[in-house]
């Protein structure tokens, strides 16, 4: 078929009268820009706001591409040397600086408007890296992570640390004497890396630290490398999202073949847009009336000098904590090679360990719980209490972390005594996840029981009613469909069946101790549940009479099986 | 209760159950559906309707003002000292903040209060392709296979293989033998420092008689070069290995020291750079005579031969061997006797 007896065969009422309507389709004739309409203007989003945190990293990340243009402009990334000649800021008139301190300085105080724009770049980047892990907060919590979006949490997670590598990159461009200790730190955890640490040092600095090649180095990171990778990321991110579609809380009607909510055009569009002005609003406030990292205070960068109660931003606080608990006595001396473990253990390994428990926790549960469906109902975090209590666990070890990363602000503030603390913070690096853990889990359970007596007693109504014969009893409100739907539409998975050791002709089967580590794990996972309750159970709670409420030997009679289950097996 | 869950097969969608025959699921409650749409007060009354519409509509407006009186601030409050650019930068940033924020929240209360909020329902699909365009697929590579031969011609595959692996190396070698300058990793043994070399004062370049320091008073110490070669920036790599501290104490206090002789009269050198991560040690204790560094807390007992007492450093700072000259200059005996700073892997070869 040629075009010629496609255009004839339009029909004639098809042809645009306005201007709109002739536009898109000259559009459309070129792009089949239709197609993309139909599918997506009235794509359904479910809505709640802890979906808005990815959006705000997003949106901070326009507003980081947006203030760092503008800041590219001006910035000088050389480490030659000059005499400053700007009048302003009048300490730093004449002194000597690298051109890269130089230009921030003129960049901050010449250039109109410029230190806003750095402002806003510094608190953006703050942001980004807030909500991104509060983002991935929300998807732990409430298994989004699940099959089909393991992929996703991988590029996800990806983002994060070239989130933290652009944060890191970008701090250090100043060349100022505090991001210049910085550098020194990542040079000396660098060089305790066996075998290699000297070269790698080497590989980053151009030779002796800190050499003349850094500041341009970290430049080109900063600005093309590391921001190229992360809009590719987040372009296949959001690309797996629409294609998952998002999901969505429990409720009504909301089930894993559908997905409830507005359209994209125009409610999504309207708040989706509103909220990256919202977001770009917040920072150019943060930006206008909160100074950040005003270098000049400290100077251009110099070896010798230091300053006390220094930080980090709030993203590298881990880090920094990691290095400050870690005991000096772990430097072995193995046939003349030295081994910097304390080094090595609290800058390598720990964020290893750390970052390695997130990328395949999704892989774990998908083992444990032996369930190949998909899911995009998310789950409320009281339903699944183990992995509510290692997300709480692995969170308070981070926050001890970041906490020591403090010390010396704790110290000083608190007047308590710098070693006691370093001293509290080690032991509790090790024991505050364990009891974080068992304490979330528990709370979980007894959210579920607390779900479990709701749906079979009701809600208390306040009103107390006295009978004839002079018993009082409290009258409870049963829930409705909604509000019991919410409390019983989950599932209570079971720890994994696996086959026996050997087969029906006593042949000893191959991979049995693998499948009994993983049922082993899947123990620990599903050995203490609290079960939804079944139509019947609440039969059986209504059949009991409407005032039994009062009565704690059937609820106790009603939640024996659940809490059981649980106690028997107290770990 | 429990048996009704079977983990193999449990299913949020009662349909669902059904459908795969599981029984043990019908004791489940039934999904009430979608909650019924409770139309706003914006949906039923035009009033409020009509002031949504107008709060939005000013909303805008004040945003418009915003971008306006961010022009004007800029125009009107240039930067200059560190005051005239905070006020610039405030009204210029407050101006904007509030050209945006009228947007963004006119935005949202547009949605909120006056788009329609009936909820849809979308259907998902499995997010596998189907078994007929999976069979498509998988006909259409094994084609591609075979019309490349790749699977019949070995050679061709060798070849390909080979070429590719070493194609990358035209990058990588130059990169990897220039990216590292002339990697003489050596250069970490050797400091500025050496027999002779006169102490001066950090950072004017000042000379130091021992006479001169009392005893309790501290130095930050920088090796004596002429004053034109501070200017370079080879300087400063050259000065992050030779910075050193300078304190004299009661010769008395003085318990042990690295290098027996290295003090002179009750002055003591150490290397400023921490032996942990390569922070410089610059808070100095007069009472415990601790140093302590502001990093990572690694604390050193300047009495005890700079002795690690608390902290994630494990060696002591290395000692500077100092005397007098004839004009009374402390002078170094040497430089250090082992690689300042941080431990790297060949540090004792």
């Amino acid at each position: 078929m040629s075009t010629t007896t496609t255009d004839t065969k339009r029909p004639a009422a098809a042809a645009p009268k306005t201007a709109a309507g002739k536009a898109a389709d000259y559009l459309d004739q070129r792009t089949s820009v239709g197609v993309a309409v139909k599918e997506f203007a009235r794509k359904i989003f479910p809505d709640h706001w802890s979906f808005m945190l990815g959006e705000f990293a997003l949106y901070s990340f326009v507003v980081l591409l947006i203030s760092g243009v503008f800041l590219a402009l001006f910035f000088q990334p050389s480490m030659a040397l000059v005499y400053y000649e700007g009048e302003n800021p009048a300490s730093m008139h004449g002194e000597l600086m690298s051109i890269a301190f130089a230009s921030t300085l003129d960049l901050s105080f010449e250039v109109r408007g410029g230190l806003l724009m750095r402002q806003i770049h510094h608190w953006a980047a703050l942001v980004f890296m807030a909500s991104i892990v509060t983002h991935m907060m929300r998807v732990f919590f409430t298994g989004a992570f699940r099959k089909p979006r393991e992929l996703n949490w991988l590029v996800g997670m990806l983002l994060m640390i070239l989130g933290l590598l652009a944060g890191f990159s970008g701090y250090s461009l100043p060349d100022d004497v505090l991001s210049g200790n910085g550098l020194r730190i990542t040079d000396g955890v660098v060089k305790s890396i066996p075998i290699i640490g000297s070269y790698m040092s080497y590989f980053i600095f151009g030779g002796e630290f800190p050499g003349e090649h850094i500041i341009a180095r970290l430049f080109t990171v900063h600005i093309l490398l590391v921001p190229a990778l992360i809009l590719a990321l987040i372009g296949l991110h959001l690309f797996l999202m629409v294609l998952h579609k998002h999901t969505q809380f429990p409720g009504g009607g909301r089930t894993d073949k559908n997905v409830v909510g507005y359209p994209l055009f125009p409610v999504y569009a309207a708040k989706m847009g509103g909220n990256f002005f919202l977001t770009f609003g917040v920072l150019a406030l943060m930006g206008a009336t909160m100074s950040i990292n005003n270098v000049w205070n400290y100077g251009p960068y110099d070896p010798s000098p230091v300053g006390a109660g220094a930080q980090p931003d709030w993203y590298m606080l881990f880090l920094e904590g990691s290095l400050r608990l870690m005991p000096g006595q772990t430097e072995y001396v193995i046939a003349g090679y030295t081994l910097s473990l304390n080094v090595l253990i609290p800058a390598v390994i720990i964020p290893g360990l750390l970052f390695t428990f997130l990328f395949v926790y999704p892989f774990v549960e998908a083992k444990v719980t032996g369930d190949t469906r998909e899911h995009h109902v998310l789950d409320r975090p009281r339903n699944v209490p183990v992995r509510t209590g290692l997300g709480v666990a692995f969170l308070t070890a981070f926050i001890i972390l970041a906490v020591a990363g403090s010390n010396d602000l704790v110290a000083t503030h608190f007047q308590m005594s710098l070693n006691a603390i370093t001293w509290a913070l080690r032991i509790l690096f090790f024991v505050g996840p364990v009891i974080a853990f068992w304490i979330t889990k528990r709370i979980c359970l007894g959210l579920q029981r607390k779900d479990r007596e709701l749906v079979l007693h009701g809600h208390e109504s306040g009103r107390i009613v006295r009978f004839a014969n002079g018993e009082y009893i409290e009258v409870h409100t049963p829930l409705d469909d909604q509000e019991r739907w919410l409390r019983v539409n989950y599932d209570a998975y079971k720890p994994l069946e696996i086959a026996p050791a050997t087969d029906a002709r006593g042949v000893k089967r191959k991979g049995y101790k693998a499948d009994k580590r993983w049922q082993r794990l899947s123990k620990f996972f599903f050995e203490d549940r609290v079960e939804p309750v079944t139509p019947s159970e609440l039969a059986a709670a209504h059949s009991h009479g409407e005032h039994d409420s009062l009565g704690s030997v059937h609820e106790q009679h009603d939640a024996l099986p659940a809490g059981a289950s649980s106690t028997e097996q107290e770990r | 209760m429990s048996e009704n869950n079977n983990p193999t097969t449990p299913s949020t969608d009662v349909d669902a159950a059904h459908e795969a025959g599981v029984v043990a699921q019908a004791d489940r409650f039934t999904d009430p559906g979608v909650p019924e749409h409770k139309p706003r007060l914006t949906d039923t009354d035009p009033q409020a309707a009509k002031r949504a519409e107008r709060i939005v509509a000013a909303l805008f407006g004040i945003s418009a003002l915003g971008a306006i009186g961010s022009l004007v601030a800029y125009f009107a409050f240039p930067p200059g000292g560190t005051a005239e650019t905070r006020l610039s930068t405030l009204l210029f940033g407050l101006g904007m903040a509030v050209s945006l924020l009228g947007i963004g929240i006119a935005a949202v209360h547009w949605a909120k209060s006056l788009m329609s909020a009936h909820e849809y329902v979308d259907d998902r699909h499995p997010i596998e392709s189907s078994p007929e365009v999976r069979e498509v697929a998988i006909t259409a590579l094994n084609q591609g296979v075979a019309d490349s031969g790749i699977a019949r011609r070995g050679l061709l595959k060798g070849a390909l293989v080979g070429a590719m692996a070493l194609f990358p190396l035209t990058i990588a070698v130059p990169l990897i033998s220039s990216v590292g300058g002339d990697w003489n990793v050596d250069k970490f043994r050797h400091t500025l420092w050496q027999r002779g070399t006169r102490l001066a004062y950090d950072p004017n370049g000042r000379l130091i008689r021992a006479a001169d320091l009392t005893i309790g008073s501290v130095a930050h110490v920088i090796p004596d070069v002429p004053a034109e070669e501070r200017l370079t920036h080879h300087w400063i790599t050259e000065k992050a290995k030779a910075v050193v501290l300078l304190v004299r104490m009661n010769p008395d206090d003085i318990r042990s020291e690295q290098r027996p002789g290295g003090s002179y009269d009750g002055i003591v050198a150490y290397s400023k750079i921490c032996t942990h991560v390569g922070c410089p040690v610059a808070l100095y204790e007069q009472q415990t005579h601790h140093l302590l560094c502001p990093c990572h807390q690694s604390t050193f007992d300047i009495a005890d031969g700079a002795k690690v007492v608390f902290g994630p450093a494990k060696r002591p700072l290395p000692q500077l061997p100092i005397t007098v000259d004839d004009e009374g200059y402390l002078v170094a005996e040497d430089d250090f006797d082992q690689p300042i700073g941080p431990s790297y892997w060949e540090r004792l070869k």
